[in-house]
């Protein structure tokens, strides 16, 4: 198709191109579009792409990851399409951002969605398979108060066997079937391994498991560092057919409970557990557990409360200061801005953890200096807390508003005040009427995205309050301060158990769904403003 | 012409690929064929370690190396989040051998299995019996020990010049020295301060969860809230806003060592982290034993650093014995002790340690009777129920202390059941 319109082109203003296809006026341009280096450069880069890709589906098939290496070969063939082929050009420079944007945010949001449908975290934490191992690994009890046998380890082909010095003063010998036997030195055609040896074959040489006597209740021997060698006892049994972990002593069966933990019949489980798809066990968590509802709700208000109001702080005193610091006839302002933006440069944790020593309640800066030693409970009321923490973000973030405020207002054009001037309108009905609304056109959308960070603005809820006070009416460890990302933070990895990724990510998911109906809504309703142009 | 050139381009692309396969063959496949008897193909150890105590593990490493031809690779980690890391990347194959670590992350590396445990033979009856327990979980020991740490009293000498019997003394010694706080302990304004105020509550004969023959905890019987707790909360209550004001929770960590070297108060409940500010400030201290509060022994938490073993190691036998053969040395402890300070888990190096720094001998001999803090991972749960109960009985709000106290070890049990 391409090829035909070219032709078609070119057939229709013949004067103008010589048969070659080159112009005959202007500079000279090559065959391609970018001459025979970009060509070379072209191939190379394609070339190692795809060498990559190569490598890579040969490391993922090796692995057996067969969706992963589908959708390589997918990306990649297409890749060399788009380069290869004439005439796509716009596909040719939107790859690499379309690239970027799938692997930084399509993936991301697609990976945390599937975390949220398993129960990954610390207590499932890898495959059944290393489940299996470690609890047969931690199963292993050395008999108590059994002494520790000096031992040589030996090799025959694939058997591996150890020559024990038996506390009693003699020697014995025994292998992985065979029990130990008295005996002065190993075998004929055993051969001693020295410490390389042992090191090399370490797998099967910790995997050596001598029984003591024909009876293995009496334990077997092993050695963890290939020289001295301890009777254990296994306490589980793991029967592969039946899949299930039996204790040797209680008779006690543990088997798989489909959600990633071998149970007993009491609910008792081994640890560690392994990691599985739960459904939507993880999204019901926040709705059915009556420990996080009712403050859910709480936290779901303040947080939409917190971020409306900093905001609104923010870009009141921001505006206000950029309206002051722009008027024509203040001297010094340089200055003035210079300290106005100094808040920006710090960090919000350091900043955080500072404010909260000025606010302690008898020693802060706050209340004995400005407050004259007054006992204000600045941070351990609830309300007061809160009001803390609007105003310290308040004091992090007008300087980005002031920054933005300047910018807009110095671009608003003169004519337009000007003529409002002639015609006889005030200060106030200026800045009502005309710098105002021309302001929020620019504005808007920075105030829908500053709206969107504090819903998120863990830091600085995180270092100056802890999300503290405490609520009194719940377990969990969510307090008046705690906005929905510090209160997710704090269920999923703060309380007992360890982390717990797949609650985290399923509530991450939830507030992602808040946030971007919330811009949304924004956005379009925005979009009315720019009429005003 | 033009068709021809790009499928040369193509042709040529897909060469280029190819050679990179064979490349890549030819180097995954290179290790399987020898099987000679030299060891140039042992796998290095690999120890998450901090950057503080790395100097001390490298002459040991060395010595390691020399003797058995393995190479030990020191990794440098960030210590705030290396517990997170190791348990995330054990499982993915790309995890250490060997983790340098505090033993109260013990628990959650268990529930997660990403630890082996370890048998120590002889090696374990060199070791003193707390920071022994506190490797150990479940019955089984995890780790090599080799620094503990715990909170004594710090007393300004110059103030106070004679160790006191009771703490009813420490206060009435620290009124009489006329200073504006007779004793001073760092508490959180926000969470309060289990940890420091732990000594206390044991004065009473009051722990968190019940513990096992061996030391171990045992997570299903939590005690937190019995006799001896309430007897607690109720002397804490005495203690706070709305009795004596000795305990002040506004006075956290920074303003109480501020105080203190400001020769504020004669007495000062801290750890030995504190004690390089506390010197530098010229200030004449002792460190003594806390006195007890409610007639019982008062035991600080005791905090154990160790050398774990990764479950999925691939040179685990190697690393073994790394652990427990080289790391247990008094030589090994004692180069340990000179850069962290703090005194050494194995009884042999703390008694050569303690013979030149009575500081250490002194934390030490408190360390060696302490209770290891909880290694099991419901100690999780405890912490915030636990710290707001203590605030609030110190500032004498939210009713009465006995009250407080049993509504906030239901919490703590209710939130371990989940």
């Amino acid at each position: 198709m391409a090829d035909v319109k070219t032709e078609a082109s070119s057939a229709s203003t013949p004067p103008k191109r010589r048969r070659g296809g080159q112009p005959e006026f202007g500079p000279k341009r090559p065959l391609t579009s970018g001459g025979i280096l970009a060509l070379v450069i072209k191939v190379v880069l394609l070339g190692i792409i795809d060498a990559l890709a190569v490598f890579g589906l040969y490391v993922l098939v090796g692995k057996g990851d067969w969706v992963a290496a589908a959708v390589l070969v997918a990306v990649v063939a297409l890749v060399n399409y788009i380069y290869l082929k004439p005439g796509v050009l716009p596909a040719k420079y939107l790859t690499p951002g379309l690239f970027f944007l799938a692997v930084f945010q399509v993936f991301v949001i697609f990976y945390t969605g599937y975390i949220s449908f398993t129960n990954y975290g610390d207590a499932h934490n890898s495959t059944k398979e290393d489940a299996i191992a470690q609890i047969v690994r931690t199963s292993q009890e050395r008999v108590p108060d059994s002494p520790s046998y000096a031992v040589e380890i030996y090799r025959q082909a694939d058997q591996y066997g150890m020559l024990v010095a038996e506390p009693g003063g003699g020697t014995a010998f025994g292998t992985n079937e065979q029990p130990l036997e008295d005996a002065t030195s190993a075998p004929d055609g055993w051969e001693r391994l020295d410490l390389n040896q042992v090191l090399r074959f370490q797998d099967e040489v910790l995997a050596l498991t001598v029984p003591v006597s024909d009876d293995i209740n009496d334990g077997t021997l092993r050695t963890p560092d290939g020289s001295t060698a301890f009777v254990f006892t296994s306490t589980l049994e793991y029967d592969e057919a039946a899949d299930t972990f039996t204790d040797t002593e209680s008779g006690v069966v543990y088997s798989d409970d489909g959600e990633g933990n071998f149970r007993a019949e009491d609910g008792q489980t081994l640890t560690p557990g392994w990691r599985v798809v739960v459904g939507w066990e993880n999204y019901a968590y926040a709705f059915t557990n009556d420990q996080i509802r009712d403050p859910l709700i709480r936290v779901t208000i303040w947080t939409f409360a917190f971020a409306f109001f900093s905001t609104l702080l923010c870009f009141a005193l921001g505006l206000f200061l950029a309206i002051v610091f722009n008027h024509p006839t203040l001297r010094g302002k340089k200055i003035y801005r210079i300290l106005v933006i100094l808040p920006y440069a710090f960090p919000t944790y350091l900043t955080g953890l500072v404010w909260a020593g000025m606010l302690n309640q008898e020693f802060g800066f706050i209340n004995e200096v400005l407050f004259g030693g007054a006992n204000i409970p600045w941070l351990s009321d609830p309300w007061l807390a809160r009001l803390s923490v609007l105003l310290v973000n308040m004091w992090l973030g007008y300087a980005y508003m002031f920054l933005v405020c300047t910018g807009a207002l110095q671009s608003l054009p003169d004519d337009v005040i000007e003529a409002a001037k002639m015609d006889g309108a005030g200060a106030w009905r200026i800045f009502r009427s005309i710098k105002l609304p021309l302001l929020f056109v620019a504005v808007a959308p920075l105030l829908i995205a500053t709206f969107a960070f504090n819903f998120n603005n863990f830091s600085v809820i995180f270092m100056l309050t802890g999300g503290n006070p405490r609520f009194p009416d719940t377990t969990m460890p969510i307090g008046a301060t705690d906005i929905m990302i510090t209160m997710v933070y704090k269920i999923a990895f703060g309380s007992g158990g360890g982390r717990d990724y797949g609650l985290a990510s399923a509530l991450s998911i939830l507030i992602f769904i808040i946030v971007a109906i919330i811009a949304a809504v924004s956005f379009r309703s925005t979009k009315s403003l720019e009429d005003l142009h | 012409m033009k068709v021809n050139k790009k499928g040369a381009l193509a042709i040529s692309a897909f060469i280029a690929g190819g050679a990179l396969v064979l490349s890549g063959c030819a180097s995954g496949g290179g290790d399987n064929g020898d099987n000679g008897g030299d060891n140039e193909d042992t796998t290095p150890i690999t120890v998450w370690v901090d950057i503080e105590r790395k100097p001390a593990l490298e002459p040991i490493s060395e010595q390691f190396t020399e003797e058995t031809g393995i190479e030990v690779k020191l990794v440098t980690k960030d210590f705030a989040t290396v517990d997170q890391d190791f348990i995330s990347q054990v499982p993915t194959g790309k995890g250490p051998d060997v983790i340098v670590s505090p033993h109260d992350k013990l628990g959650a590396y268990y529930a997660a299995g990403v630890v082996a445990p370890l048998e120590l033979g002889d090696v374990a009856d060199g070791f003193s019996e707390s920071s022994l327990a506190a490797v150990t979980y479940d019955g089984k020991v995890y780790g090599v020990p080799y620094s503990v740490e715990n909170v004594a009293l710090v007393r300004n000498a110059d103030l106070v010049s004679e160790p006191a019997e009771t703490y009813d003394e420490v206060i009435a010694n620290g009124t009489a020295a006329g200073t504006e706080y007779p004793f001073l302990v760092g508490l959180s304004p926000e969470q309060g301060d289990p940890y420091h105020l732990y000594p206390f509550q044991t004065s009473f004969g009051s722990q968190v969860f019940a513990q096992n023959a061996d030391g171990s905890y045992d997570a299903s019987q939590l005690v937190l809230g019995d006799e001896q707790g309430i007897a607690f909360a109720d002397w804490l209550g005495t203690q706070g806003a709305a009795g004596t004001g000795v305990f002040n929770a506004n006075i956290d960590g920074d303003k109480a060592r501020e105080f203190f070297i400001a020769g504020q108060s004669p007495y000062y409940l801290t750890g030995p982290w504190n004690i390089p500010a506390i010197a530098e400030a010229g200030i004449n201290y002792a460190i003594d034993p806390l006195p007890s509060a409610g007639g019982q022994e008062a035991k600080p938490f005791v905090g154990v650093n160790a050398f774990f073993l990764s479950s999925k190691s691939t040179n685990a036998l190697a690393a073994t014995n790394y652990i427990v053969n080289y790391l247990s040395t008094e030589e090994a402890q004692l180069s340990l002790f000179e850069v962290g300070g703090r005194p050494p888990a194995l009884t042999a190096a703390y008694e050569t340690a303690a013979a030149d720094d009575p500081d250490v001998a002194a934390f030490g001999a408190i360390g060696q009777t302490g209770a290891p803090m909880p290694a099991i991972p419901e100690m999780g749960s405890v912490w915030s129920d636990w710290g707001n109960a203590e605030l609030q009985i110190i500032k004498g709000e939210g009713g009465e202390p006995a009250e407080i106290w049993t509504v906030a070890a239901q919490n703590v049990q209710s939130s371990i059941d989940g």
